[in-house]
């Protein structure tokens, strides 16, 4: 029972704190698409602010990370909610799942990095 | 006499509407039209209440898809222009029979937050200060009027989702408990409302804060929980 109690508080505040930033990469995120596309910059000129810009590596890591926390605990809520699917096997399913955003996050951070 | 088309539920969790046609009165409380048509009507109709005056919580009742407490509940607040009614028992619990409930499993869920009262003091032990301006004085008496009627559980969706779900009474109960200076089995109570079926499962959706009838806010002692059960968790005492 104080496993449980533990695991379950630490998975929420998980959930919560991911969400803070998940807040503020989001309205940055988006910021940034519309000044790109709005403002007219091409393919080349984004990747040339990019590239080697460790400020925007460290924030779409971060933004990864925080996606990579979050999805999975609120796709666990949505098992139970909706499906009933409880147990150890929903669970390292899901933690696979948070390596495989991790992959694609990290790879897609790379490719505008790199 | 103008009359009143009520439908009430007939059966237990199958079952049909039957309808009935029920005398308006004026000052006319849903609880004086389910007693009418218990007494003139249909003797076999089965439901539940003992106070009559908003004290007990026995009589609550789904009220045109909303929990209601019907002896507090006015047919003119509810009725509508048609002069309409439906009647059903709380969503979210077993139904015994029409109109009433198992309340059974709401109430072992109060036992299951440590929604109980543990103190260690005797009587040749002083008094508990208790300072009525203090936060915890005030967190405590902000819950401590609830009866019990079942309203919010009927109202929470978590409950209709996932049947474990402790749900808004007990975890407001237990809230209540923890705010208690009196009390002292805080850290077991803790442990009871942090599991995968405790407060961390609420969504906030304020259901049970909107239709409390003695305007509790148990949503509000969800979010207390949550706060005090991070705050044991990240001192280790969890």
């Amino acid at each position: 029972m104080t496993l449980h109690a533990r695991r379950e508080t630490r998975l929420w505040l998980a959930q919560r704190v991911s969400a803070a930033v998940l807040a503020i990469c989001v309205i940055v995120h988006l910021i940034t698409i519309i000044y790109a596309t709005r403002g007219g910059l091409s393919a080349e000129e984004i990747l040339a602010r990019t590239r080697g810009s460790t400020g925007w590596l460290a924030f779409y890591v971060l933004f990864v990370l925080a996606v990579a926390v979050h999805v999975p605990i609120g796709l666990r809520t949505i098992a139970i909610e909706w499906l009933g699917w409880t147990g150890l096997t929903r669970d390292w399913l899901l933690a696979a799942f948070g390596v495989v955003l991790i992959v694609m996050g990290f790879s897609a951070a790379a490719a505008v990095f790199l | 006499m103008s009359m009143l088309r009520v439908s009430v539920w007939r059966g237990t969790e199958e079952g049909n509407y039957v309808d009935y046609d029920v005398p308006r009165q004026t000052s006319q409380t849903i609880l004086d039209v389910v007693t009418y048509i218990q007494r003139k009507l249909e003797p076999t109709l089965a439901y539940r209440y003992a106070c009559r005056v908003g004290m007990c919580g026995s009589c609550a009742m789904t009220v045109n898809g909303v929990a209601r407490w019907t002896c507090r509940t006015h047919v003119s607040a509810v009725a509508g222009e048609g002069g309409r009614l439906q009647i059903a028992p709380l969503a979210n619990l077993p139904v015994i029979r029409d109109l009433a409930t198992d309340m059974r499993e709401f109430f072992n869920k109060w036992t299951r937050a440590k929604g109980y009262f543990k103190g260690s003091r005797t009587r040749h032990d002083d008094f508990a200060a208790v300072i009525p301006t203090s936060t915890q004085a005030r967190a405590l008496q902000a819950g401590i009027e609830c009866i019990g009627c079942g309203v919010c559980y009927a109202s929470c969706d978590v409950v209709g989702w996932r049947a474990d779900y402790l749900g808004p009474a007990a975890l407001n109960r237990a809230w209540t408990l923890l705010n208690d200076v009196r009390d002292d089995s805080n850290s077991e109570r803790v442990r009871a409302v942090s599991g995968d079926a405790g407060c961390h499962s609420c969504h906030t959706h304020i259901s049970c804060t909107e239709r409390c009838p003695k305007h509790i806010a148990p949503t509000a002692s969800i979010a207390g929980l949550k706060r005090a059960t991070v705050n044991a968790t990240l001192k280790g005492r969890v």
